[in-house]
């Protein structure tokens, strides 16, 4: 009888576990197919004023959080190194790791504070703190790509955004940062946040820098297409690189209104930006050593891009920054906007059937070879700086030094443009391969003309 | 019944209580298991319908490449990815169920999903199976009492039925 018991209460614990267990996988399987019902819940109305992305958090919870994780900290072998990107402090200064580049950006901002990247959480509050705009007059041009910032050329231009843009474009900076709508509510609150990239009634992703619809208009002539409107004539792979590159590229401030001008009318290649600076005679600033006027390169990660293999085969930045991710029975792209080094099984596995190990291998090979020759054009740019100062410091006169100071210029250009592009070569390795083989021989033929000119004397 | 023991009349009651209580005990997870088994489209995977391997919707990217690719029009997923016949070819589905569906409940797999090694053999016999005429002579694939001397189909092949590969 008591043995009775025991079993009865025994089989009463296993079906009663049984039961859980099932109502837990009903329960599981119920929550997946209502995941798979519903992309998206719209529990609050967004709009183009919605510059809040919080508000629109709301309503894509997955993207958001993904979004927030900028803010974490992140290292590759090149990239984000120092305590750095995270509120721990800022990145690490470039300009300690590569002592080189203070000599070649002597007597410009960039020769005082060049640091690191951060996330996208940062891109407002680092560039109010970097000594380039705390210690220098800097315009309110910065903001195009630094701030979210629909709802400020709105209210500047009183509802034209180009017409505002361009206003606050020529503003000081901090009298852009600072401006405060009819209420008293400032206008500038956040950095890249969603509304700059995505429509607020469909989502779809959609461009709103001004300076990069001007500017991929005038490629896009280039080519042949007139009236080009990337929002109506772009395709949605298109699309997925065209936000990025919103930012992620070379651009100029132009004449004294300090319009933010992406310098792509002949072309997005080295040589086809340098051109378009040489017909309109533009010069970023005056080398404190040697006296050439310069061209200074800002993150042509875009451009370069353009150039690679995965541009040719189709592959949009968000395909490797922006994988997608599954969420349960979600697919949803990863607003984490990092390093494919970092995410490996969605960035490159989703193409290349090839272990991880295999595939980081093949990437910091890449990276390795390419910053070796970065290393090597840069000794070859400093030898000619030495030359150039040596020959100056003996009495070479200007004129004589013109040849060399024409090769400096060319150098410099692409070094810097090789340099501050953030991919350490792997975006396009030939082609910056290609462009450090020009650094180099610009380089050495400036440091012979130097030389001459000292024997000319 | 008026007229029967007391004893018998207890011992007849306390023996309808438990019945109850034993057909309350088994029936409710039974019932609950049934329905969740309905609810979760159990009988499909019983089928060879494709769209039962859409069920979760893990498996989308591979799906709607297939129904790109050239293989659509003559072979399913299971008659590339199961054994063709027999006992080997429920064995194979059962194990395949089991690991896809604890996999996909506690959420735990690597991502890209992977085919495992014993799988890809799955598979490389059956490409065999339907292209004999045309690779007697020039491949033998991995398989029972063919192993070591393989050439894989997929290791070059490795986009067929899915899209590009044809």
């Amino acid at each position: 009888m008591r043995r009775g018991w025991v079993l009865g209460v025994l089989g009463l614990i296993g079906v009663a576990a049984v039961t859980v267990l099932l109502l837990a996988l009903l329960t599981n399987i119920f929550e997946r197919k209502q995941e798979a019902r519903q992309a998206f819940v719209r529990l609050v109305d967004v709009t183009e004023d919605t510059m809040d992305p919080k508000v629109w958090g709301q309503n894509w919870p997955l993207q958001y959080d993904s979004y927030l994780r900028t803010a974490l900290p992140t290292t590759t072998k090149y990239g984000g190194r120092g305590a750095g990107a995270s509120d721990g402090g800022p990145a690490e200064q470039k300009l300690d790791r590569d002592p080189w580049l203070k000599r070649i950006f002597a007597g410009y901002a960039f020769s005082i504070d060049y640091r690191d990247r951060r996330g996208h959480a940062y891109a407002l509050f680092d560039q109010e703190q970097t000594r380039r705009v705390t210690e220098k007059q800097q315009p309110g041009a910065c903001l195009q790509c630094h701030a979210s910032n629909l709802a400020l050329y709105r209210f500047a231009g009183k509802g034209d955004v180009r017409k505002g843009f361009e206003l606050v474009s020529g503003m000081p900076y901090r009298e852009a940062r600072e401006m405060k709508d009819d209420h008293g509510q400032p206008l500038v609150q956040h950095p890249v946040a969603c509304v700059d990239c995505h429509e607020p009634k469909t989502m779809a992703v959609r461009v709103t820098r001004p300076g990069f619809i001007a500017g991929i208009k005038a490629f896009k002539a280039k080519q042949g297409m007139a009236d080009y409107d990337p929002n109506r004539d772009a395709t949605r792979q298109e699309m997925r690189s065209f936000v990025c590159g919103q930012c992620h590229v070379e651009y100029y401030f132009k004449g004294p209104g300090k319009v933010v001008t992406y310098p792509w009318a002949n072309g997005l290649k080295v040589e086809e930006i340098e051109a378009y600076y040489e017909r309109e005679g533009f010069t970023d600033w005056v080398h404190a050593e040697t006296g050439t006027k310069l061209l200074k390169a800002q993150h042509p990660e875009f451009e370069v891009w353009s150039q690679g293999v995965h541009a040719r085969a189709g592959v949009a930045c968000a395909d490797c920054h922006m994988p997608y991710q599954r969420v349960g029975a979600l697919k949803v792209s990863d607003h984490w906007v990092r390093s494919p080094l970092l995410n490996l099984n969605r960035a490159c596995q989703t193409c290349h059937a090839v272990p991880e190990k295999e595939l980081e291998a093949r990437v910091l090979s890449i990276q390795d070879r390419h910053h070796a020759l970065l290393q090597r054009a840069a000794k070859a740019t400093t030898d000619m700086l030495d030359a150039m100062v040596a020959a100056k410091k003996e009495g070479a006169s200007e004129a004589t030094l013109q040849a060399a100071a024409a090769q400096h210029r060319k150098a410099e250009w692409r070094l810097d443009f090789v340099a501050a592009e953030n991919s350490m070569g792997f975006h396009a390795p030939q082609e910056l391969a290609r462009i450090l083989g020009e650094v180099i021989d610009h380089a050495r033929q400036g440091q012979l003309e130097a030389e001459r000119a000292l024997r000319r004397r | 019944m008026a007229d029967a023991p007391r004893a018998v009349r207890n011992r007849s009651v306390a023996r309808g209580t438990l019945a109850v209580f034993f057909a309350c005990l088994l029936g409710i997870p039974a019932g609950i298991g049934a329905f969740t088994f309905v609810y979760a489209k159990g009988f499909s995977y019983l089928s060879t319908d494709p769209r039962a391997c859409v069920n979760c919707h893990v498996m989308n990217a591979q799906y709607d490449a297939w129904r790109m690719s050239g293989h659509r029009h003559t072979a399913t997923c299971v008659e590339c990815h199961l054994p063709h016949a027999g006992l080997a070819k429920w064995i194979a589905k059962a194990d395949h169920g089991f690991r896809h569906s604890a996999a996909f409940t506690l959420q735990n797999f690597k991502e890209p999903i992977e085919m495992t090694p014993k799988d890809r053999e799955i598979v490389g016999v059956n490409c065999v199976r339907c292209h004999e005429g045309l690779v007697h002579d020039v491949a033998v694939a991995p398989g029972p009492g063919r192993k070591g001397a393989a050439l894989e189909c997929m290791h070059c092949h490795a986009g067929a039925g899915h899209g590009a590969g044809g």
